[in-house]
């Protein structure tokens, strides 16, 4: 065991890990903070990213002790101060970007990634940065329109509809 | 995944000891170490991992010309950095999976995985890059010695990768959609001194320079050069995602889209 310490949505913690803890298990088992899924478990899906140090990372392909020092941002930090919905997570609402939601917050996580680096992706760059997250509901047409829709752009009419 | 320590050193030196250690393994990004470890593919005792090492970091143009891009730095980083330096491969490395895993995974840790599928091999031989690690320099063609097999000696680790810049390149490749690899991909890099053709995800033997192609586009830099030329099938992967002679017949197609879109 080894003692790893951190920032998680915006609080120091630490804890004594194993040196295979996955950081989705340090967040999910010992942070208790369930809302970051793990989808498949073998790096494709997505459902399971955070942020670390402000950069989309697939939590269950890292471990926890790589993380030592780092800043770390997980679905539970996005929310507005008075518990509403921000932006990001308005939009899936209001464009149904969501059924089961167990890939949301991985798509929340990504979205918000993709909007710090390019405040208004194309519909083709928003399907491009969205390649690691997969959704089995939505068919992703809505995910777009959501991302379209918090980045303040018209809502195209959507090339494979 | 079985048990084991994790050491984060901060200098080279305190890694290439780290790794002296029995069953010690060098983790990258980890983004082929870590699902490798889940399936069990893999028991080391301790990963010495290589994030925390700055001077392992990074881009930049030498004196000489050649673009050094340190063994730790990531798909991301590459992506960025190397546009003004070398957009044929800052392109290649914006296409390696996705956002996440290119936040993470590291030139260096691609290479020393030489997976047949993946896709800076290809970079790496077509551009003829010297290959530096904390022993000696290797070169692009001494490097790979088969799927998953390089010339590597235990605990050696890529400290940077050295690119000559060509006039023009292009790396394309046919995606397996599942996961983004490449189930053939060509790197075409034209030099003055000659074109360098590589292709990457065909091959039982890994990445491997098509010379007959090579041959022929450094005697006419053109699509038509290539007209008439195939590589044989007998050594290509053939598995559920395409036949052998699918595999041979796209590395010509994908050669072909590759010189043309060459710039
Ligand atoms: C969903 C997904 C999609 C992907 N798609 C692609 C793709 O399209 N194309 C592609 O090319 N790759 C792809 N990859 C693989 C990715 O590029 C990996 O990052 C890369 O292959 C390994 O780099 P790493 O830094 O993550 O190494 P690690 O996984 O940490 O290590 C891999 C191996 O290299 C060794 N190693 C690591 N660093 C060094 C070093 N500096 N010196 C010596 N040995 C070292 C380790 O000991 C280990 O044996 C994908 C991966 C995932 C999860
Ligand atoms: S759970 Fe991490 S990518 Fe699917
Ligand atoms: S909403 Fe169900 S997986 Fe995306």
């Amino acid at each position: 065991m080894t003692k790893v310490a951190m920032t998680v949505n915006g609080k120091s913690v630490s804890r004594e890990v194993e040196g295979r803890t996955l950081l989705v298990q340090f967040l999910r088992d010992d942070l208790r903070l369930t809302g970051t899924h793990v989808g498949c478990d073998t790096s494709q899906c997505g459902a399971c990213v955070v942020h670390v140090n402000g950069e989309a990372v697939k939590s269950c392909t890292m471990f926890a002790a790589e993380a030592e020092g780092a800043s770390v941002t997980t679905i539970e930090a996005m929310a507005n101060e008075d518990g509403s919905l921000n932006t990001v997570q308005q939009a899936f609402q209001d464009y149904h970007g969501l059924q089961c939601g167990f890939c949301t917050p991985g798509m929340v996580m990504s979205a918000t990634a993709l909007l710090k680096d390019n405040p208004k992706p194309t519909e083709q760059e928003i399907r491009e940065y969205l390649e690691g997250n997969i959704c089995r509901c939505t068919g992703y047409h809505n995910i777009i329109k959501a991302i379209m829709a918090a980045s303040g752009q018209e809502i195209p009419a959507i090339a494979a509809e | 995944m079985y048990a084991f320590d994790i050491e984060r050193p901060t200098s080279l030196t305190d890694a290439v000891t780290a790794l002296g250690r029995e069953e010690a393994q060098a983790l990258g990004g980890g983004q082929t170490l870590i699902p490798a470890l889940k399936q069990r593919l893999a028991a080391p005792s301790v990963l010495v991992s290589l994030a925390g090492i700055a001077e392992m970091k990074g881009i930049c143009m030498n004196d000489a010309g050649l673009l050094c891009i340190g063994g730790g730095t990531t798909h991301g980083t590459v992506a960025k950095g190397a546009v003004a330096h070398y957009p044929g491969l800052a392109d290649l490395a914006a296409h390696i999976g996705d956002p996440a895993v290119r936040n993470r995974g590291t030139i260096g840790g691609s290479l020393a995985n030489n997976d047949p599928s993946a896709c800076y091999p290809a970079a790496a031989l077509a551009s003829g890059v010297t290959i530096v690690t904390n022993t000696r320099s290797i070169a692009a063609d001494d490097f790979f010695e088969g799927m998953f097999t390089t010339a590597l000696e235990e605990g050696e680790i890529i400290t940077e990768v050295k690119f000559p810049i060509p006039e023009a390149s292009c790396y394309i490749k046919f995606e397996q959609p599942a996961s983004r690899f490449a189930l053939v991909g060509v790197f075409v890099a034209k030099f003055a001194e000659g074109v360098r053709v590589a292709v990457t995800g065909a091959s039982n033997n890994g990445v491997f320079r098509w010379t007959a192609a090579e041959t022929a586009l450094s005697a006419n830099f053109s699509v038509g050069a290539l007209d008439g030329l195939s590589v044989p099938a007998q050594d290509m992967i053939a598995d559920l995602h395409g036949t052998a002679a699918y595999r041979a017949h796209l590395v010509a197609v994908m050669a072909k889209r590759a010189v043309a879109a060459a710039k």
